[in-house]
């Protein structure tokens, strides 16, 4: 290993590879098999390996114009290409266009007499051939440890082997060579002596019943490659490998936001949803709605236009459309138009790396922007929490990578706190949604909160989540002295309060019109007062008039008088009175 | 190098029955082809005068013909006839072993009778 590390830099500037064209397989090798050197494949029987390496061949021939040779010990080339047509490779037409040659070499010992010296240049002789006649690039050699089976000669077979391998080398061509599992070493014959250039070791095992395929490079002489062990599947497609755990924490991030699909919700959510390429994850207790907020979230995703795919692990498809359309919510267009694809299988199929697997290449293929998986917690069933763990940083960082917005939903068991996930995955989640039901006067009401949202002032606020037959809503709690009320306690404390703002409002009511009584006493009194006063202002001013009447009219008397009495001013003929 | 004839000239004499028929696969002339094809002459010679035929291929001028007769050690000697074939690897220095490969000792000691 110190090799590799020390010549890091110029290793993968150096060394030519040669592409595998096995999905992941690259990846992890950064650019696939060495180039010109052999490669020893080893692993006990049934875990791929006569299937790898075909796939290295059938993907040379048809992606990398690179023809093949492959060399079987074991089966015949009739049988060869009737067990890779299940995988869609189609050798006899490949050996028609002169892209791959099949040889099949038969070791039986019973019909095989030795005397005396002897070496394997036959083979030489058939590999070369082969190789010249197609122009071959790849090589196989397909168990090639039979020769230990089929002739005694230890001693000749290992000079040999060694000269093949170092044949093989000066022809230049990509060899793939295949071994069988041994106890104590990788190989039953010690074959990695021989070829030591690149080693990957493949797996199978079965833990708890359920079986996964692992790979792992064992060394790769001059390049860095993953230490780890990736899981493997064979399907309809060949293999693929799945480099997940190369995965770092560098996927870009999205200012987008999108819509949950329950307007109520985005509203929580500062008015617009979630942030694309985030996880959500939506906990709660059996029967508390975290499917029907997932089933929003991919129906607004179609809405929109954009491919969805859901994850199923409980429902099957079927019964998940039956069931969403009671709330309202068709997903039968969406399915018919291709938008929708709907993944429904046990947990226990397989296990958590196949599932892993599975999702990753399905989600390659369909290449959707909304991911449900549903529920992320039967995966516990398939698993230990690490591994569970583990699995769904994986799948959480590669969905990330994909920019693809996820909404798990996450069963928690009604004894255990509601904020603890089964999988412990929460400090994953970007977005986490809680569904909790709140049961108070002899009913179970659900309600919904937000508990985190990184990246936006989402509300704190408690809602009551109503599943009506037009989808989910979500409606204020009655908050207030008594807690909080959900469902018919709510509705009935609405009604206490609307009776109590009734009563309120008549005694508002009456104490308005009591004033306006008041004012109209005080304001008749006030006239009467103003009545009162201006008669006596009358009667005054009349006095006042009369007197002043009075004073004119003494004052004449006096002037009259004194006329009277000094009648010699003015002629006055008029008598003063009291002389009359 | 191929050579078809019947090196012991055993045509000369009208064969009993020429059940033997007898491939040796070489490549090239090399040491142990040189060797074997002297041994498989001798025994033949000893054991089998008149009755058999020997064919040499040189797979390094006819490649193509090692894949019919499943040829992978070199040198390596096919008993055609009879029937079932039979393959004998190496330069043949043994030759007890070689009989028994050919299984022509009750032949042998038929005819000696």
């Amino acid at each position: 290993m110190s090799k590799t590390t020390t010549k890091r830099v110029s290793a993968n500037r150096s060394l030519p590879k040669t592409p595998s064209g096995i999905q992941g397989l690259d990846e992890i090798t950064q650019g696939g098999l060495p180039k010109g050197r052999p490669t020893l494949i080893c692993g006990s029987a049934g875990c791929g390996k006569t299937l790898f390496a075909m796939e290295f061949l059938v993907r040379g021939a048809t992606e990398y114009d690179e023809s093949g040779v492959f060399m079987a010990f074991e089966e015949t080339a009739a049988e060869l290409t009737q067990n890779v047509l299940s995988l869609g490779f189609d050798l006899a037409e490949l050996v028609a266009q002169k892209k791959l040659a099949l040889d099949y070499v038969r070791v039986e010992r019973s019909e095989i007499e030795e005397t005396g010296e002897y070496d394997l240049e036959g083979l030489f002789v058939r590999l070369g051939h082969a190789i010249d006649t197609t122009g071959a690039k790849r090589v196989v050699l397909d168990t090639i440890e039979s020769l230990f089976a089929g002739l005694s000669n230890q001693g000749i077979l290992r000079a040999e082997l060694r000269r093949l391998f170092r044949w093989l080398k000066d022809k230049g061509v990509t060899a793939v060579i295949t071994a069988e599992r041994g106890e104590g070493g990788l190989t039953r014959h010690g074959l990695e002596e021989y070829v030591s250039d690149c080693v990957i070791l493949l797996d199978h095992r079965v833990t708890e019943e359920i079986s996964t395929r692992r790979l792992r490079i064992v060394k790769y002489r001059g390049s860095v490659h993953g230490n780890n062990e990736y899981p493997f599947l064979i399907d309809e497609q060949g293999i693929s490998v799945l480099p997940v755990t190369s995965l770092g924490l560098q996927h870009g991030v999205s200012g987008e936001r999108i819509s949950s699909g329950i307007p109520r919700l985005d509203t929580m959510l500062t008015g617009q949803g979630y942030y694309r390429g985030s996880s959500v994850l939506v906990s709660g207790t059996a029967g508390s709605g975290k499917t029907s907020v997932a089933a929003h979230f991919v129906d607004s995703a179609c809405r929109r236009g954009e491919r969805a795919m859901y994850f199923a692990f409980e429902e099957s498809q079927a019964q998940l459309v039956r069931n969403m359309r009671s709330i309202g919510i068709d997903l039968e267009p969406w399915i018919k138009s291709n938008l929708l694809r709907f993944h429904a299988t046990r947990p226990t199929l397989y296990g958590l790396e196949m599932h892993l697997a599975t999702i990753h290449k399905m989600v390659n293929e369909f290449d959707p922007r909304a991911v449900v998986i549903d529920p992320l917690s039967n995966f516990a069933s398939a698993g230990t929490t690490t591994e569970v763990k583990s699995m769904l940083m994986r799948l959480l960082d590669y969905l990330k990578s994909k920019q693809v917005t996820a909404v798990f939903t996450d069963l928690t068991s009604g004894g255990s706190p509601t904020e603890l996930t089964n999988v412990g995955v929460s400090s994953l989640m970007d977005t986490w949604l809680l569904l909790r039901d709140i049961e108070s006067g002899g009913e179970r009401n659900r309600s919904m909160y937000i508990l985190k949202s990184r990246g936006m002032a989402h509300s704190n606020q408690l809602r009551e989540f109503l599943l009506t037959d037009h989808g989910v809503e979500l409606a204020d709690v009655y908050l207030g002295p008594a807690g909080v009320l959900t469902g018919s306690a709510r509705l009935a404390q609405e009604s206490r309060e609307k009776a109590e703002g009734l009563i309120r409002k008549e005694e508002i009511e009456s104490k308005q019109r009591e004033l306006d009584r008041q004012r109209q006493a005080l304001e008749s009194q006030i006239a009467a007062m103003r009545a009162e006063f201006q008669a006596k202002e009358e009667e005054l001013s009349r006095t006042i008039a009369q007197q002043k009447a009075q004073q004119a009219q003494l004052a004449q008397d006096r002037v009259a008088m004194g006329h009277s009495r000094k009648s010699d001013s003015d002629g006055d003929k008029t008598p003063s009175s009291p002389k009359t | 190098m191929i050579d078809n004839d019947d090196a012991t000239g055993a045509t000369a004499e009208p064969p009993k029955d020429q059940a033997f028929e007898l491939r040796l696969y070489v490549a090239g002339q090399t040491a142990k082809s040189v060797k074997a094809f002297a041994n498989l002459r001798k025994i033949c010679e000893e054991h089998l005068a008149g009755q058999y035929r020997i064919e040499v291929i040189d797979l390094l001028e006819h490649p193509q013909l090692a894949e019919g007769d499943q040829i992978l050690a070199i040198p390596t000697l096919v008993r055609k006839l009879p029937e079932p074939v039979k393959k004998i690897i190496g330069d043949l220095s043994n030759t007890e072993r070689v009989l028994v490969g050919l299984d022509v000792r009750q032949v042998a000691s038929a005819r000696n009778r």
